[in-house]
This record gives structure tokens, C-alpha cells and sequence, in this order.
């Protein structure tokens, strides 16, 4: 019989739910995984072993006097450290966060909470969710289950880390440009980045405002809606929040399995890996990718090659707004109301103490990228950088909104390449930003987008994009769905069983 | 305007100069470190620069709203010593930053 930490995560909740399994049982099952598996996984940065089984038991009892319980009553959960969380340490994966307890809840942390959830714990994360390996947290390394020696992507790599590794059923992260997706990827999940707007930013530390994006990472597509369900909808409190209710999302990951896609306009993005544009590119993600669209060619889709010449330019148009915004966003850590504080010693005045503070509370990722954030908005340059990105923002949602004049999804690989080996992309920011160059086009237009196993490229996991238009998240839920129950059925098992009988971390 | 300006590479002294607007009293080693690296992010991100945007709208935000507003009713913000608790330095209920004026 498989292990608890095995089973998906609906499994686990009809389960819990019928009786035959007790929170405690699984939060315990969870904890001793953690504490026998994380010293060299590395998925967590704070742990609520105590509080979580304290939960466990009040959910437990409540089950059992017949009380109305949350949908997810009892199942644990981990959140990525961007999160905030009350009386939880929370950090961003910043030094200058360092002890901080929040006073609230995300309204995200909030929804999980009344859904019934165990807290878990708090993941890695590059700091303030800036980088794709996880190497740019302040606090420690994150490995990939798949392979220790390799990055588990980033920024959400804690929260990949964690559930592919088996100490979490399921994981929230962020995605600004690619940080939910990228990470699932390369660790083997489904990781999605819901319509922007369609799932609360309050409460999520901002990185860059009009891109972050809080999304579900989970061990199959119908986990990761079911997640979803749980957070996604309309909070008062983000103004950025879309007043629309989500579509049927686990009810379409369930059709989509049925795995018929007859009348389906499937786009593949040329200028993703397609001819003239595999530069970079592996040939084993390009291959795992080529194949799983003649899978979706013979469950009966309409596959056609699409056009998008502005998507050349995403990377560069990226990389001006996020540290633009971020410049902005991180002013507010200046270590007079939360955090640390250096050097406040009656010698240095104000403007020092918190020049010092943010030389040692942030690393070098943020301060690079607040340099060039402050740059790009600097009097005389705004309008060739800052400025001229936003209009090439425009061009690439021009180009989706044409392309799905004639198609219903586009796809095309999640990143170039497999889970590189850790400390080899560290010390050059752009060989690490390449990593984001599939996602970064539906990030710029606020798309959703889902990544999905689609296969091994030497012995590691490929992931495939699906990109709808806004709101359309169901469909990326159908089709992956779709993608997932054909080549788990060729397989005769699920894509993680793979990494338990690979014998690897999990 | 489309094109950077010519000579746009950054410096060291242009860094320092960025280090000091953003209050980030960063290390002579870390001067000379993004100056290179940062040279090199530049001349990618300009790219930009080659996009024909006659005509083209800038997009500030994927999905456009316009004015967000609530009822004005006053609701209960966190409680001070909850906020307090998580500053560095507090005294007399409020935050206690250091002098903000110099001696003269």
C-alpha cells in the first residue's frame, strides 16, 4: 500500500472526510517526512510542527462531534514565505524580514485557513521571489527531489521542492514571471499561474504589483484546481481584484481527463522553440514537447504553428518592468517599522541607518535589481526604458489577442531546459533570467498559464505550457488534464511514481 | 522616443550615484561587481529599443479598472501595540526612528 505522503491530495481529503484517516495521523506522517527528509531537500524555512498538530487534533474533534467542517478540513498545506501569515515567521526569503511575525493573514492564507487547512509550514523562496533556482534566499539551499545536486527552480522553489519531495500534498506559490511555473517544471508538478486579478494579492509581499500572481502547486492538474478553488474569487481588499466568479475548475480538470479534445485549436508558439527560435533550447525538452502535441493532435485537436514576433522581446521588456516596480515596492523596507535595523547607535542619522539596514538586510539580486529599477525610472532614461517596455508590453498582448483569433490555447515548452545544476547560473543574472523565457509572454499579459509534466529529458522532468486568454483558466485546467491521463495511462502509473521507484528523495 | 540614449552603460560612479537615491550603502566590492554585471543586463534590456511602437499605448496594468472605490466607512485598522510589536525600536506607543536632522 502506497505511503500517506504519497497520495494525492483529493484522495487524502475523501479520506479525511469519511473517517477513515485522522488529520493528526496525516500532519504526523508529514512532519516526521520533513524531519527526516528536509535537512537535505531544504523545502522549508519554518516549520509549525507543534501548532499544526494542535490544529490537526481541533479539526479532528470538531469531525467527530459532527460539526460543519471546511471542504479541505484537516489536509495540510504549505505556503511559499511571500505570504503573510499571523504569529507565523515570514520572511520573503530576506535577512531584512529576519523574526518578523506578521499581525494578519493574506487573504489567500486566510481562504486556506477556513477551508480547513493545517499550516504546515513556510517555504524557500528566492529572496523576495527574485530569481528561477532558489539560490538567491538569504537562508539556505533548496534541492531538487529529482536530483539533489540541481536547482528545484525558483522563486517557488521551496514550494516545488516540498511537494515533489513528498513533504508537502500540496504547495501555494507566486508567479511574477514565471515562478510558479518554472519550478513546477522542473520538479515534476502541476504548478498554475491563474488570470491575473483573479486571486487576491493582499497580503502577498509585493515584488512587482501589476505581475505577481498566487497560484496552486500540486502532484496532479486536478489537486492544483481544486487548490485554486480554494483561493481564487474577488477580495475587496486588493483593488487589482477581477469582480468575477472563477469557473468550474476541478469539474474541468475531471472532463479534460476524459481526454476528448475533438474540435480543440491548439497554436504552437513558433518563437518558443519552434523553427529559426531554438537557440538555447534542449533538444530533449523540445522533443518531450513536439510529442505531447501529437498526443493532443490524435486525442483530436487542430494543431496549427502561431506567430508571435513581439514575444522576442518579452525578456527584455521583463527585466525593465518587474525591477521598476520592485524599486518602487522595496522602498518600504527601511527598517523603522518591521525587521532589522543596523546602526542605530545615536552617530548615524536617519538616511544612514537606513542605507546600512538595506545593505545588510537585502542580497545581491534585490540590490541589483533595485539599481536598475531606480535607473530605468531615472529622469531622461524613463521613456526608453521604463516607458518603451510598456508599450512592448502592449505589443505582446497584441499578439496573444490576435493569435487567439484562431485559436483556443497556445503551448510551448515552460523553460529551455531541464533542472540545471545548482551554483552554475548564480553569478550571471542573465544565463538565470533566460530560465524565465517561455513564461514571461503570458506574465506581461496577465494570462493564465499552467505547466505540466510531459515527459523525462535525461532523467528529468519536462514540463509543457498551456496559455489561455484572461479568465479562460478552465481551459488550461482541460487540456493539461487531458495531456496527463493519456500519459499517465501509456505509463501505467502517475509522472512522480517515477522519482518513489527512481529512488530519489521521495 | 525610442532609442537609449548613446552611452548609456553604467558605471561605477553612475551606480554609486543610483546606490545613494535608493538608500543602499552598498561596498566598494560590490561597486566594481554590478558594474559589470549590470553593464551587461543593460545592453540586453535595451532591446526594447528596437520595437516600432508608433502608436502604441503603453500598458501599466494587464487588467485595465478604473477607479476601485469602497464606502467610506471607517473600519478597524490592526491594534497598536500588535503593529509595535513588530517594529525594530518602539517607545511611547509609537514607532522610534533615529534623529532625522543633523547638528547644525
Amino acid at each position: 500500500m502506497a505511503e500517506l505522503t504519497e497520495l494525492d491530495a483529493v484522495e487524502l481529503r475523501d479520506r479525511l472526510a469519511s473517517g477513515e484517516l485522522s488529520s493528526v495521523e496525516l500532519t504526523r506522517a508529514y512532519l516526521d517526512r520533513i524531519a527526516a527528509e528536509d535537512g537535505a531537500v531544504g523545502a522549508y524555512l519554518h516549520v509549525e510542527g507543534r501548532a499544526a498538530l494542535q490544529r490537526a487534533g481541533e479539526i479532528d474533534t470538531a469531525r467527530l462531534a459532527g460539526e460543519e467542517l471546511g471542504p479541505l478540513a484537516g489536509l495540510p498545506v504549505a505556503l511559499k514565505d511571500v505570504f503573510v501569515t499571523e504569529g507565523v515567521p515570514t520572511t520573503s526569503g530576506s535577512k531584512i524580514l529576519e523574526g518578523w511575525r506578521p499581525p494578519y493573514d493574506a487573504t489567500v492564507a486566510g481562504r486556506l485557513k477556513d477551508a480547513g487547512t493545517v499550516l504546515l509550514g513556510k517555504t524557500n523562496m528566492d529572496e523576495f521571489a527574485m530569481g528561477s533556482s532558489t539560490e538567491n534566499s538569504a537562508y539556505r539551499v533548496t534541492r531538487n527531489p529529482w536530483d539533489l545536486a540541481r536547482i528545484p527552480g525558483g522563486s517557488s522553489g521551496g514550494s516545488s521542492a516540498a511537494v515533489a519531495g513528498g513533504l508537502a500534498p500540496w504547495a501555494l506559490g507566486t508567479d511574477t514571471g514565471g515562478s510558479i511555473r518554472q519550478p513546477a517544471a522542473v520538479t515534476g508538478l502541476v504548478g498554475h499561474k491563474p488570470t491575473y486579478g483573479s486571486v487576491s494579492r493582499y497580503g502577498l509581499i509585493a515584488f512587482s504589483s501589476s505581475l505577481d500572481q498566487a497560484g496552486p502547486m500540486a502532484r496532479t492538474v486536478l489537486d492544483a484546481a481544486v487548490l485554486h478553488e480554494a483561493i481564487g474569487g474577488h477580495d475587496p481588499r486588493d483593488s487589482t481584484s477581477i469582480d468575477a466568479p472563477l469557473p468550474p475548475l476541478a469539474e474541468c480538470a475531471r472532463r479534460g481527463a476524459t481526454g476528448d479534445l475533438k474540435g480543440l485549436r491548439v497554436g504552437v508558439v513558433r518563437e518558443l522553440g519552434g523553427e529559426g527560435h531554438t537557440d538555447g533550447y534542449e533538444e530533449g525538452v523540445l522533443a518531450r514537447v513536439a510529442e505531447a502535441v501529437q498526443l493532443m493532435e490524435g486525442m483530436g485537436a487542430e494543431v496549427r504553428e502561431v506567430s508571435c514576433p513581439s514575444f522576442d522581446l518579452a525578456l527584455p521588456a521583463y527585466y525593465l518592468i518587474a525591477p521598476s516596480e520592485a524599486s518602487s515596492n522595496l522602498a518600504r523596507f527601511e527598517g523603522m517599522r518591521f525587521g532589522i535595523r543596523v546602526a542605530d547607535d545615536g552617530a548615524h542619522d536617519l538616511d544612514e541607518v537606513m542605507a546600512l539596514t538595506r545593505e545588510q538586510g537585502f542580497g545581491p539580486e534585490v540590490k541589483r535589481r533595485i539599481i536598475l529599477g531606480t535607473y530605468a525610472l531615472s529622469a531622461g532614461y524613463y521613456d526608453a526604458y521604463y516607458g518603451q517596455a510598456q508599450k512592448v508590453r502592449t505589443l505582446i498582448t497584441r499578439d496573444f489577442t490576435s493569435a487567439f483569433e484562431d485559436v483556443d490555447v497556445l503551448v510551448s515548452p515552460v523553460t529551455p531546459t531541464v533542472a540545471f545544476p545548482l551554483g552554475t547560473r548564480v553569478d550571471d543574472p542573465l544565463a538565470m533570467y533566460a530560465a524565465d523565457l517561455c513564461t514571461l509572454p503570458a506574465s506581461l499579459a496577465g494570462l493564465p498559464a499552467i505547466s505540466v509534466p510531459c515527459g523525462l529529458s535525461e532523467g528529468l522532468p519536462v514540463g509543457l505550457q498551456i496559455m489561455a486568454p484572461a479568465l479562460a483558466d478552465d481551459r488550461c485546467y482541460s487540456l493539461a488534464a487531458a495531456v496527463e491521463a493519456a500519459l499517465d495511462s501509456a505509463r501505467g502509473s502517475r509522472f512522480l511514481d517515477q522519482l518513489t521507484t527512481a529512488g530519489g528523495a521521495a | 522616443m525610442s532609442t537609449p540614449p548613446a552611452n548609456a552603460a553604467l558605471g561605477r560612479e553612475d551606480i554609486a550615484h543610483l546606490a545613494r537615491l535608493s538608500r543602499l550603502a552598498l561596498t566598494e566590492d560590490e561597486l566594481d561587481r554590478f558594474a559589470g554585471q549590470l553593464g551587461a543586463v543593460l545592453d540586453a534590456v535595451a532591446q526594447v529599443g528596437k520595437a516600432d511602437v508608433a502608436d502604441v499605448d503603453p500598458t501599466t496594468h494587464a487588467v485595465p479598472l478604473t477607479n476601485v472605490l469602497r464606502a467610506d466607512v471607517a473600519t478597524p485598522s490592526l491594534p497598536r501595540d500588535v503593529v509595535l510589536a513588530g517594529a525594530p525600536a518602539a517607545e511611547d506607543d509609537r514607532f522610534r526612528v533615529p534623529r532625522i536632522l543633523g547638528e547644525e
